[in-house]
């Protein structure tokens, strides 16, 4: 207890160097433009701006993460909130009131309670982290490569199969990224796996090349095809940004419920934040004294979801930090933003560079603060923002999306692997099959192999070694119960149908 | 494109599922043939095909999945979709691979990309937008290239900043 405050204090100390306030504001800024842009969630915002970053300092460039993360997520809910397209289906249960609120002139108060609730819940959430990080960095110190194996397991099948609506779909998007994490050399024994003899093979997919590739191409790919079937709005702020006294009752219950739905599910590692945000959505609708406006914008279906989401983001930052372990997209590509400077997340992480570790997590308190000031009056600034074009958009999108490619690798094979992604992604955007999955899989599939080959090496080749081992096989026991679950309801539900 | 259609007509069998679980089952065949290639030096333990093989079995029972999906008709809706803009775009990334795989830097490669995305999602200026693009990407060069010392590919253009 007394040593997080010590820890804290330090890391604030790292973090209110003027070099590094200036880190922050500036990630919290591009994170927030970014974010807003339609269609851009807050895992692309990061990995865009990841090439802004490339020639910082270690310390300094994961400040300017902490706040490109806030700052992307809550572009994402003003986005959500005025034109009614949610850039990540966390932002979705907050585009329901949302933009509702927005078409009946009252967007003001709708950005208001998002934006203080997100402050509330991401100070309440990153405390949270502050807290449970250091015990999990004991508990996790005494995990063997079994356990780790264990662990990954469990995290592969609730970030693909569990949550999405056909595990089939969301195990065959898990499996292709799997297959591109087996690319390159092998690190024990040096032999190439799938390389084809192409040299530029040799080192692997890189991670941010895939996700640009399946979320930016992608993603332009799929908006471009259907150009014809959707149709826009951009809602006008009207009135008063700020809260009544009114909202203001009306809000602070939903804040704190969501912060405790959307923390402790984040912290899973299970991923996802849609779990928390349509919870905290039922739930206030069940709760709330004004039923009637449900549907039509009621600030607490605004309130809850957006502090659930922002709990969440906080919450994924506990498994990534202290075990390496990404459980969403946008974690994804902040550990691809730790592994740029050679860094590994994790229980060693903690011991051998505090600063860097604390001065993040104090930074995500700086970053919230930073939102709460700067983005209520600065929002004129981002409506303008929503209000370009949708080509020179794109557009802009596309030529940013490779510059961080040619900066990177300037090859044609990488950029041709970028566009062969980008066709990927629209492919699996065409039919519904997730796509966060495949970036997990790309970056834990590695790990998850080099655990397991080091757990059968230390026990002589022994697979028992996986279930002796309790932690491993309670773990275990646990992904095949979430792997078989989906499919064991489906088949009751089945059941249930051909008896009435 | 109703649930009343499928309603009414349950099995109608839907051709991409059956291509997807083809792609599937064709990644499986290739991971087993390239992991045939790999010698298992490990002397205890698993050696550097296994992971594949397991993979490979994983892609495998996926087919058989997609393939039951697509027999049954299981896959979500899909709206039309219109081929040209995507063609578009793409001809946009291999202009833009072909530019900088021939020198000619990042100013024109990223314009070009520009330019035909922006016409891909129904601009008509194409006058117009190439002077946007190459302001633009003008800019983002001396940023990146000058301010936070990147290093992008110099072509004709950049040489004379």
């Amino acid at each position: 207890m007394i040593d997080t405050f010590a820890a804290l204090a330090h890391g604030m100390a790292v973090a209110i160097q003027p070099m590094n306030l200036l880190y922050a504001l500036i990630g919290v800024f591009l994170g927030t433009a970014v974010g807003v842009l339609p269609g851009i969630g807050p895992a692309l915002t990061v990995a865009l701006l990841l090439p802004v970053t490339y020639k910082l300092d270690p310390g300094g460039s994961l400040i300017m993460f902490a706040g490109i993360y806030y700052g992307g997520m809550y572009g994402g809910s003003t986005t959500a909130i005025l034109i009614n397209t949610p850039g990540e289906s966390a932002s979705m249960a907050t585009a329901l009131e949302g933009n509702k609120m927005a078409k009946a002139g009252r967007g003001g108060p709708a950005l208001a309670t998002s934006a203080i609730g997100s402050f509330v819940a991401g100070t309440i959430a990153t405390i949270g982290l502050a807290f449970l990080a250091p015990w999990l960095v004991d508990v996790a110190v005494r995990f063997g490569p079994e356990d780790y194996f264990a662990l990954m397991c469990v995290a592969f099948v609730t970030v693909s199969a569990t949550f999405s609506d056909s595990p089939v779909r969301g195990l065959t998007s898990l499996f292709i990224g799997l297959t591109l994490g087996l690319v390159g050399i092998d690190k024990l024994t040096g032999q190439a796996r799938l390389a084809f003899g192409v040299p530029e093979l040799l080192d692997g997919v890189e991670v941010t090349t895939l996700a640009v590739g399946l979320f930016a191409v992608g993603e332009a790919l799929y908006v471009a095809s259907r150009r014809r079937h959707t149709e826009e709005k951009l809602e006008p702020v009207r009135g008063s940004l700020w809260m009544t006294k009114e909202d203001w009752k009306r809000s602070w219950k939903p804040w704190l419920r969501g912060t405790m739905f959307g923390f402790p599910i984040g912290a899973l590692p299970a991923g996802g934040a849609e779990i928390p945000t349509f919870l905290s959505y039922s739930t206030e609708k069940r709760l709330t004294k004004h039923p009637e406006e449900f549907s039509k914008g009621a600030i607490e279906g605004v309130a809850g979801p957006e502090a659930a989401n922002n709990a969440s983001a906080a919450g994924t930052l506990v498994p990534l930090l202290t075990l390496g372990l990404p459980t969403s997209a946008t974690a994804a590509m902040m550990l691809a933003g730790f592994q740029q400077y050679g860094l590994n997340p994790g229980p060693l992480l903690f011991a051998e560079r505090p600063d860097l570790v604390w001065g993040l997590i104090a930074s995500l308190f700086i970053a919230n603060c930073m939102l709460l000031v700067l983005n209520l009056p600065l929002v004129g600034l981002w409506v303008r923002l929503l209000a370009v074009p949708q080509p020179w958009l794109y557009a802009g999108i596309l030529v940013f999306a490779t510059m961080g490619t040619i900066a990177a690798k300037p090859s044609a094979i990488e950029l041709s692997m970028l566009a062969g992604f980008g066709v990927l992604g629209f492919l699996m955007r065409r039919f519904d099959i997730p796509i966060a999955p495949v970036v997990v899989g790309l970056i834990l599939g590695p790990i998850a192999e080099s655990q397991l080959r080091r757990a059968l090496a230390i026990s002589l080749g022994d697979p028992m070694t996986l279930v002796q081992s309790p932690i491993s096989a309670t773990l275990l026991a646990v992904a095949l119960i979430a792997l078989l679950a989906p499919f064991v309801l489906k088949g009751l539900g089945r059941f249930k149908a051909n008896e009435d | 494109m109703t649930s009343g259609d499928s309603a009414q007509s349950p099995r109608r069998i839907d051709p991409a599922g059956l291509v997807i679980a083809a792609l599937l089952a064709g990644l499986a065949a290739v991971l087993v043939w390239d992991a045939r290639g790999l010698q298992s030096v490990a002397m205890y333990g698993m050696g550097p095909e296994a992971m594949p093989i397991v993979v490979a079995t994983g892609l495998a029972l996926l087919a058989i999945g997609n393939f039951i999906d697509a027999l049954r008709g299981n896959l979500p809706a899909r709206e039309s979709a219109d081929p040209v803009p995507v063609l578009l775009i793409l001809v946009g990334l291999a202009l833009l691979i072909a530019v900088i795989g021939f020198g000619g830097g990042f100013i024109l490669a990223t314009s070009a990309l520009f330019v035909t995305t922006s016409a891909a999602f129904g601009r008509r200026a194409i006058l117009a937008d190439s002077i946007i693009a190459l302001v633009m990407s003008t800019l983002i060069y001396l940023v990146f290239d000058r301010l936070l010392t990147l290093s992008l590919p110099a072509g004709p253009l950049e040489r004379l900043l």
